[in-house]
């Protein structure tokens, strides 16, 4: 991408609450950032160190449930509640990734998954916290000098942590840690034989992600002011995964592509009918899965590097 | 410096290797030599730490290297090369170079600094890759090279770890007779400052750099000894000289 394009896409961004200002749509947006930010963090341990990771919900809907929670209790300072909930998701990610990561390929994928799912039957099972029900929150946290409540400053919050997040995945990927990774995921025996210790880089780059995506999961819960089990289920994961795929696997811009690719689909198919496909299909607007799923096929099939991708190719051809 | 003592290492029922104890002396070039199937490779990855052993002990430089882990014994100073290469591909080639400096230069948990802007490790990989003769090449992405230069990055790579002891497999695998010559010439240069334990097809190769020659059929050793000596053995050329050393 041109190095003005992120400048560009950042002024836009900066601009959007003041030229928009339906609430649908400023929500809208904020639910974007907060995507983008979890897709972002699935894209370090995915894209940047190759490990599949199917259960990356789990670290979500740790941070999520462990921020609304505190606000449950009263107590309602972010200062406190939102470090708390990232040191959780990563202490969670540390659990699961310290034995998940002995294992490879398909195993991997399928332990990840497999703890994703404990964590969802565990969350279904705290009554206390409103078990299948869900958690309303009274309110967003408070703290941080800002009143949180607005949702135009909850819009710029996601903002600015979307784009330190970003930025510091840039940072890491250009670090000694970040090409370490990058050699791990392209000859992980190779870099253990010229005397890396593979398994602990894995290791921290997965807990990096998971306290990352933990925090998106404070945003998300803190967004809707509400949470429920769904969001550590696994098919949160897998729409995580779609939104790397679409956007482009172990690509900067990817996680924060295919978050809008994806959920403007979406929004696309459920809200705006089109009348000659309605003519064909009456429900079709029912099933936005079906679209999504269409365009993700299209990607894999014509653009196997996602959106940012074939943008980045078609800059160097 | 290396020592094997009484090493085994069995897959299910097939015994790969069987009662090895081997010594490679400081300064030494040690060839290991033997039919195809004899436990060659199986023996260098178990005493690099890509496979453990079933029995027996490795000892390096007095330690007991017997169970750590492959990264250990890098750190150690043992590393090896592959016969079937085993390179970063999409990386350049001083990318794979600085890869293997950095491993023993400092810690790489650092998340921040640009590794671009540490000139210290790209000068470094820069000799190294003037050493196996790619020099003018550092910037070609290593998918890219031609066979023969692949292989000398995949010796490289070894290399770039500073090794005491560097384990190689088979470098002139595939190679053709002019690539042969300089590889041969470069364990010449590297064996003057770093002990080699050489598996080797090559014959030639073989008794022009090695100063002891191991024979390993069915995973024994069936004879160890200088050059000249093994060229002579009875059993050596039965069981495996055989056809070549009467060329």
């Amino acid at each position: 991408m041109h190095r003005a394009a992120p400048l560009a896409v950042l002024v836009l961004a900066l601009a959007f609450p003041l030229a928009v200002h339906e609430p649908y749509y400023l929500s809208f947006a904020s639910r974007i950032l907060v995507y983008a930010l979890a897709a972002s963090s699935l894209n370090l341990v995915l894209g940047y160190g190759g490990m599949i990771s199917f259960g990356h919900a789990a670290f979500v809907g740790t941070g999520a449930y462990v921020s609304s929670m505190f606000i449950a209790e009263g107590i309602t300072s972010a200062w406190i509640g939102w470090p708390a909930a990232v040191a959780a998701s990563a202490a969670v990610a540390l659990a699961i990734g310290a034995v998940s990561l002995r294992t490879r390929g398909a195993y991997f994928i399928m332990i990840t998954l497999g703890f994703a799912q404990m964590m969802f039957f565990l969350v279904n099972s705290m009554k206390a916290y409103g078990g299948d029900e869900g958690l309303s929150l009274p309110a967003r946290a408070t703290g941080l000098g800002i009143d949180l409540g607005s949702d135009v400053v909850f819009y710029y919050t996601a903002l600015a942590l979307l784009a330190a997040g970003v930025y510091a995945l840039h940072r890491l990927a250009h670090s000694r840690f970040g090409r370490v990774i990058g050699a791990i995921r392209e000859n992980e025996a190779r870099a253990e034989a010229i005397g890396f210790p593979v398994y602990r880089y894995k290791l921290a780059c997965f807990v990096i992600a998971g306290a990352a995506g933990g925090l998106a999961g404070v945003l998300l819960a803190s967004h809707g002011k509400y949470v429920n089990p769904n969001v550590l289920h696994w098919t949160q994961s897998g729409t995580l995964m779609v939104m790397v795929i679409l956007g482009g696997v172990g690509r900067l811009w990817g996680g924060i592509v295919g978050a809008a690719a994806l959920l403007g689909l979406e929004d696309l198919i459920a809200n705006h009918r089109v009348e000659w496909l309605a003519s064909m299909l009456p429900n079709y607007q029912q099933h936005s899965g079906l679209g999504v799923g269409i365009v993700l096929l299209a990607i894999v099939l014509f653009a196997p590097q996602g959106i940012a991708g074939a943008f980045a190719r078609r800059r160097r051809a | 410096m290396l020592e094997l003592r009484s090493i085994s290492k069995r897959f299910g029922g097939v015994v790969a290797t069987d009662d090895v104890t081997l010594d490679v002396k400081r300064g030494e070039v040690h060839a290991l030599i033997g039919p195809n199937g004899a436990g060659k490779t199986t023996l260098i990855a178990q005493v690099a730490g890509d496979l453990g052993s079933d029995r027996g002990a490795i000892l390096f430089e007095g330690a007991d290297l017997t169970r750590a882990t492959q990264h250990q014994r890098v750190r150690a100073g043992l590393a090896r090369s592959y016969q079937i290469t085993s390179i970063f591909r999409r990386f350049t080639v001083l990318d794979n170079l600085a890869l293997a400096v950095q491993a023993r230069s400092g810690s790489s948990f650092s998340l921040w600094r640009p590794v671009a802007a540490e000139t210290a490790l790209a000068e470094e990989a820069r000799a190294i890759a003037a050493e196996i003769g790619l020099s003018g090449r550092e910037a070609a992405i290593a998918a890219t090279l031609a066979h023969g230069e692949q292989r000398a990055l995949e010796v490289g790579l070894a290399l770039a770890t500073r090794p005491r002891l560097v384990l190689l497999d088979e470098p002139t695998a595939g190679m053709g007779p002019e690539e042969s010559q300089g590889m041969i010439a470069l364990i010449e240069r590297v064996s003057a400052r770093v002990a080699v334990l050489l598996v080797e097809h090559d014959m030639d190769a073989v008794f022009r750099l090695a100063d002891r020659v191991s024979v390993l059929v069915s995973g024994r050793v069936i004879a160890t000894g200088a050059p000249e000596a093994i060229r002579a053995h009875a059993e050596v050329r039965k069981a495996y000289l055989g056809e070549s050393a009467a060329a």
